[in-house]
């Protein structure tokens, strides 16, 4: 039955009533004026009550669709990633489907249990210790006394909060906090869990486990549907993708191809930093990034260019450019350097350009930016350097491992050799003999 | 696999409403636990206050209307009358006013999670059942102290007891639906409880009452809570008619605050 339709949206849409507060072309309003205008309000407002209306405020009232004409089907054990960027109707869609709120038209048939995620430790209580709390939101989420107390010590565990289990929340570090409330959450086995953004919080390392626990919940036949802003979480747990635009549907299919969608309409597939030259020094007027996918995207293992422009009013003896490649966290993963003494460079006066090729870059997916420094040895000076320009991503779009592509794993990735062979055989006592394996992996 | 099948449709009305309530009802009782367990945390005394409060009101309306007014009371000391009728009062004034803040103190769990809402303010009020059961433990042992016996009518007070339960609830589902549109209400229970206190029969008995109004009294659906309250522990005397006309009143309340709290349910997380 892996086939069945278990969610289908038929247009969908939601729309809010919205209050503007028109200013009257002038900056200042009397007090008299005021008064008169507050005094209009309220009796707007009783009329509003008396009709049994929402009270708006604002004097020009205007009807805002959050999400239109929306209509996908999920099937069994399908895990969707649903992307666009903030205000898109992400969230309005998952609140529709979770039933917290109504839909202003269309349909949606949901088969199965659900459970929805839209916040870490929903309804957590400050007061209350960590063993109540499990309870608490565990009930909130939607699980059985009976499940909580199988699963209880595995929450715990999960958490690492032992020793503090009877300490009350609000004496948690913020770190904790999030780690019970995500222990929790992570134990739901409803049929279909749908998850807000969830995992831009704890720690690195916790997340990484939050990922794993993910992707077990999602290979194990459960329906998925999943909202995120981090493009490798998506590539990484989803097959296929749905894209939102200002509340409308506009695309949907394979997950790399609707990232890359979206990426596009994020920008080019060039960065440039660009500066006019003064003409009094030598200067980098130029630095432009090709990544290998539009959107600043580049896919590991493909090429990557980077094309330099230097004016030089005068010769630059013994000249030497470098930049290095930086981790959004400022920490410098490569330092990549030309001397004129290697590859000859600004010997005469005018405009050069230097083109870097990475045939294949190695970098672990992340967003990464560019330092650069243009300088000279003998006397050795700096003389310009531009930081903090072309930001990229690095994202691994097709080549899905098993425990791999973790974020913050690791941030380069070589290529290496594994040789694996049998040195004692204990043939047929039922332990499995391997076989002598090699190959060339990353 | 799970035969559950939602259908997600504008102003649909639930057909399985009341089954789906019914399937809430741990978290129902984990909403009440949670409720009860943090009421008298991080104060010095504790759940003292649950004893303070009631007690010190007691001795002042049975200073104010016992000694200084000289009102009757029935034959039973007058502080045991005044505490059986502060008992189902105390129960729901608490009972009204939390459950109708109750949605808007846990916008965080409305705008988040789906449940039937109707969850929140009835756990509200059964929370409100802890300071209730530690009156009645005052009730017992002040009973003991006038070697006041109960009688058999004793059994009959879980009835008025849900009775009560329902008073506070019919209103408050209706109040908790407006409040969630217009904060005005806020302001409002306070004083309506306030002013109840006094056209109740809390600190008098409803004998003081003129026979003749004594069924418009009890259009006050808690008149007909309390007198029969007194009637089950104290053996005061009770006007039937009375009786009858306040569960009259407390099922119309509940019947409208269901219907109210229902129209606008599903709008609560668009508004709050």
């Amino acid at each position: 039955m892996r086939n069945e339709v278990v969610i289908r949206v038929e247009n969908l849409g939601k729309s809010y009533l919205i209050g503007h507060e028109m200013a009257n072309g002038r900056s200042h309003e009397s007090l008299r004026e005021a008064v008169g205008r507050q005094a209009r309000n309220i009796v707007r407002a009783a009329l509003d009550v008396s009709r049994g209306r929402q009270i708006i405020h604002g004097n020009k009232i205007e009807e805002f669709w959050a999400l239109s004409d929306v209509s996908f089907e999920v099937t069994r054990g399908e895990v969707l990633g649903i992307i666009g960027r903030n205000g898109a109707g992400k969230s309005t869609l998952l609140k529709i489907l979770s039933r917290i709120t109504e839909p202003t038209r269309g349909r949606a048939t949901i088969k199965g249990r659900v459970a929805s995620l839209l916040e870490v430790g929903t309804g957590f209580h400050q007061d209350l210790t960590g063993r109540e709390n499990i309870y608490l939101n565990g009930a909130i989420l939607g699980m059985s006394r009976a499940e909580i107390k199988s699963k209880f010590d595995e929450i715990v565990d999960f958490a690492e909060i032992e020793k503090f289990l009877d300490t009350p929340v609000k004496r948690y570090s913020s770190g904790m906090y999030v780690r019970l409330a995500f222990a929790v959450a992570a134990h739901l086995e409803p049929e279909i869990l749908i998850i807000d953004e969830v995992l831009a919080v704890g720690d690195v390392v916790f997340q990484r486990k939050c990922l794993g626990k993910m992707k077990t919940t999602a290979n194990s036949g459960r329906t998925v549907l999943f909202v995120s802003h981090n493009m490798q979480t998506v590539a990484g747990l989803t097959e296929r993708a749905i894209l939102l635009q200002g509340g409308r549907m506009v695309a949907m299919g394979k997950s790399d191809e609707i990232i890359e969608q979206y990426l596009a309409e994020q920008g080019p597939t060039n960065t440039v930093y660009q500066q006019t030259a003064s003409g009094t020094h030598p200067e980098i007027t130029r630095v432009e990034l090709h990544t290998s996918r539009s959107g600043q995207l580049q896919q590991f293992g493909k090429p990557m260019t980077i094309d330099v422009e230097i004016h030089a009013p005068e010769p630059v003896p013994n000249a030497a450019v470098s930049f290095q490649i930086m981790t959004s966290r400022h920490q410098p993963v490569l330092h990549v350097l030309n001397l004129d003494s290697e590859v000859p460079m600004l010997r005469s006066a005018g405009t050069h350009r230097l083109r870097c090729l990475f045939p294949r870059l190695r970098l672990y997916p992340g967003t990464y930016y560019l330092n650069f420094y243009l300088g000279a040895s003998e006397p050795r000076r700096v003389l310009e350097a531009p930081h903090q320009i072309c930001p990229f991503e690095v994202a691994v779009l097709d080549e899905v491992r098993e425990f791999y592509w973790y974020p913050d794993n690791a941030l380069y990735v070589e290529d290496v050799q594994w040789t694996s062979q049998v040195i004692v055989a204990e043939g047929a006592s039922g332990k499995p003999v391997l076989q002598v394996h090699s190959g060339l992996q990353d | 696999m799970s035969a559950i099948e939602i259908i997600i449709e504008p102003g649909r009305a639930e057909k399985n409403y009341w089954r789906d309530l019914w399937r809430y009802r741990e978290l129902f009782q984990v909403l009440a636990w949670r409720d009860c367990a943090v009421r008298y945390k991080q104060t010095v005394l504790g759940i003292a206050w649950a004893v303070i409060r009631p007690v010190l009101a007691m001795l002042i309306f049975t200073v104010i209307f016992g000694r200084i007014a000289k009102l009757p009371s029935g034959g039973v000391p007058y502080a045991l009358m005044v505490f059986a009728g502060l008992l189902p009062w105390t129960f729901f004034a608490t009972g009204l006013s939390d459950a109708s803040n109750s949605l808007i103190t846990n916008t965080g769990l409305v705008s988040k999670v789906y449940f039937p809402r109707m969850i929140m303010p009835t756990a509200t009020i059964a929370a409100a059942f802890i300071d209730f059961f530690i009156g009645l433990f005052i009730l017992a042992t002040m009973m003991a102290w006038y070697h006041i016996l109960p009688s058999w009518r004793i059994v009959l007070l879980p009835i008025f007891v849900l009775l009560a339960f329902l008073a506070a609830l019919g209103p408050s589902l209706w109040v908790t639906a407006v409040n969630v549109k217009y904060r005005d209400f806020r302001y409002v229970i306070p004083f309506l409880v306030q002013f109840g206190l006094y056209v109740s029969p809390v600190g008098f008995s409803s004998s003081v009452v003129p026979q003749k109004w004594r069924l418009l009294y009890s259009l006050n659906p808690l008149v007909g809570i309390i007198d029969a309250f007194r009637w089950c522990v104290l053996r005061s005397s009770v006007y039937w008619p009375g009786v009858g006309m306040s569960v009259v009143v407390v099922v119309v309340l509940l019947w409208l605050g269901i219907r109210k709290f229902r129209q606008t349910e599903r709008t609560f997380a668009d508004l709050i």
